[in-house]
């Protein structure tokens, strides 16, 4: 009951921030030197259907009209048309998510099994060799771009070794999968560095702590101190990192998906501003604020589950 | 006083270059400043002149890092493209650290509506990954460099405020705040010669990783064609045009994408240098 509550909670904050993001996006096309309607279908346009769309927006109306008109759609999920493809945006997007949510999914998998295991191994021999080693890789692996390892990647497994497709995702399930793999391991690549490094630094600081001692003086085995004592609590300690690493990841798709020729909603978001596709890069941003929103109120959730130090 | 602080600033230095991260990435970064500051001098060929002869040419002794679609030597052009990333790091990146910290001093300083209403900015700002965010602000001011910055700054001072305000939280009810206020001491002075040296460190090492982030957004952006527009040589739109080649001239995408990672080293090992100081220096 008390967590229901919690999370009830939780959504309700999450509202305000929404209804902000919702005023912005109305805001940003009003910005843009020209009349919105005119911006929306091109320069192309033929005026009565300008007109119409003018009409339709309630450009002629006050600005709150304008924006009852906007909210009323939104909470349709319709943004009209898109300029470049001419169909509806919203159908376009609900096509390409699939794609970015599994290149998401797949980077946030590898980063988690090179991170996991490297940053206990790092952590347990603190300042030993194998410490220095991998803490150099994070390092040089935090300051190279991200699509200069994906085109590495492809250069040497595309090109030279010719295992992985160097670009699009095929049709049948096998060969999305495919076609995931570089991308995936390169948009790992830093956030595998960073969870490393947290991951290394809470199991230093946790081996430290009294009840770590206290149970080893107890006499349980090192095995069991090490995986349920120390790894469990500097598991926790990195979830919040890896929550704002998705959220990263999924905004890196905008670079990634270009690169690896991937039609995902990265794409669709460059492609708009290129096409000067307004309606459609107002229903990416949203559709992007959304899930991130959805990712961190999930993770507070799964929080709230495997931290019992949080009040509910 | 004035010989006091200079004491103190030695004493730092010293301690700081006794830590072995500090001084490679010093040595590293001092040298991409250098070659940033005279490219002239280790640039081998005019970045600029095209040699039809020459096209798509391996590396050699003539070309160290071979020549691009227009017979251009890409060594060159990695040279002179080092004072533009470095410029793109470091434009991006300082306001958001002035604005940033005074915004977060203040906040946390005087607390109330001001601080409310900027945890709130700080819930939307959040609420979009940061390369969205930029491109979306992009998509309003138009591509180019300048509104690169633009957007960059509108997103970056976020980061720095949120930092400095949760150190002048814990530093604002420390008894050394305290006499300061019961001496009768101004809000300026105090914020100023109190508060401030005290909480700006972790907003200094943070603002080395950040130039780093903003040299990847920098390039990133210019490689989607955004950001600085061609022939200004950068590395993310030198690597760009290096992609339509990438079966048979990898080069053109290799050693540009190369000069920037060694960049990020340098800055990023500093940047570790300094956090090892100051944690030892805190206990």
């Amino acid at each position: 009951m008390a967590r229901l509550t919690y999370i009830l909670k939780r959504i309700l904050q999450m509202i305000p921030v929404l209804f902000v993001v919702i005023v912005l996006i109305f805001v940003m096309i009003r910005l843009i030197p020209g009349d919105p309607a005119r911006l929306m279908l091109g320069e192309t346009a033929v005026e009565a259907d300008v007109e119409a769309l003018r009409e339709a927006m309630g450009l002629n109306e006050p600005y709150t009209t304008q924006f009852a008109i906007f909210f009323k759609n939104l909470l349709h999920f319709d943004f009209g048309n898109s300029l470049l493809y001419k169909t509806s945006c919203i159908d376009l997007v609900k096509e390409r998510l699939p794609l970015t949510v599994s290149l998401t999914v797949v980077a946030t998998l590898f980063s988690l099994l090179i991170s996991i295991p490297l940053g206990f191994v790092a952590g347990l021999h603190k300042d030993k060799a194998s410490d220095q080693a991998i803490r150099i890789s994070a390092l040089a692996a935090i300051s190279m771009p991200t699509f200069w390892v994906g085109l590495l990647l492809m250069i040497a497994f595309s090109v030279k070794i010719r295992i992985f497709p160097a670009g699009g995702w095929g049709t049948t399930p096998l060969e999305h999968l495919q076609g995931l793999i570089l991308p995936g391991i390169a948009q790992a690549l830093m956030t595998a560095a960073l969870l490393m490094r947290n991951l290394r630094n809470s199991v230093v600081d946790i081996s430290r702590m009294d009840y770590v001692d206290f149970a080893v003086s107890k006499g349980v085995s090192t095995r069991r101190v090490r995986s349920a004592y120390i790894m469990k609590n500097s598991l926790i300690s990195t979830i919040t990192l890896l929550s704002t690493r998705i959220t990263y990841m999924l905004g890196g798709s905008v670079v990634i998906e270009t690169v690896f020729s991937l039609p995902g909603c990265g794409k669709l978001l460059v492609d708009a501003i290129f096409a000067r596709d307004y309606a459609m890069v107002q229903c990416m941003v949203f559709i992007f604020a959304l899930i991130v929103l959805l990712v961190s109120l999930i993770t507070d959730i799964i929080y709230s589950f495997i931290d019992p130090r949080i009040t509910l | 006083m004035k010989n006091k602080r200079s004491r103190r600033l030695s004493g730092g230095l010293k301690a700081a270059f006794s830590n072995r991260s500090f001084v490679i990435g010093f040595v590293i970064t001092a040298i991409v400043v250098v070659v940033a500051l005279f490219p002239q001098v280790f640039a081998t060929h005019d970045p600029n002149a095209l040699s039809p002869t020459e096209v798509l040419a391996g590396p050699s002794s003539a070309h160290f890092f071979g020549t691009d679609n227009y017979g251009r030597d890409v060594f060159s052009r990695c040279i002179w493209a080092t004072r533009m990333d470095l410029q793109i790091g470091l434009i991006s990146a300082s306001i958001p650290l002035v604005v940033g910290s005074i915004i977060g001093l203040l906040a946390g300083f005087y607390g109330g509506i001001v601080d409310t209403l900027f945890m709130r900015l700080l819930d939307v700002v959040m609420a979009f990954p940061f390369t969205v965010l930029v491109i979306a602000i992009m998509a309003i001011l138009g591509q180019g460099i300048q509104n690169m910055y633009i957007a960059i700054w509108i997103i970056g001072w976020v980061a720095f405020a949120k930092l400095v305000r949760a150190e002048v939280l814990v530093v604002k009810n420390s008894e050394y705040v305290m006499a300061a206020r019961i001496m009768g001491f101004s809000d300026r002075r105090i914020l100023l010669r109190h508060i401030l040296p005290n909480t700006i460190s972790s907003a200094i090492v943070y603002f080395t990783s950040y130039i780093v982030i903003c040299m990847l957004t920098g390039a990133s952006l210019s490689f989607l064609g955004l950001g600085v527009q061609p022939p200004t040589s950068e590395w993310g739109s030198l690597m760009n045009m290096g992609r339509g080649y990438i079966n048979n001239a990898p080069w053109m995408t290799i050693f540009p994408g190369l000069f920037l990672a060694i960049t990020g080293v340098g800055l990023s090992l500093i940047g570790d240098g300094m956090t090892d100081f100051l944690r030892t220096k805190g206990r």
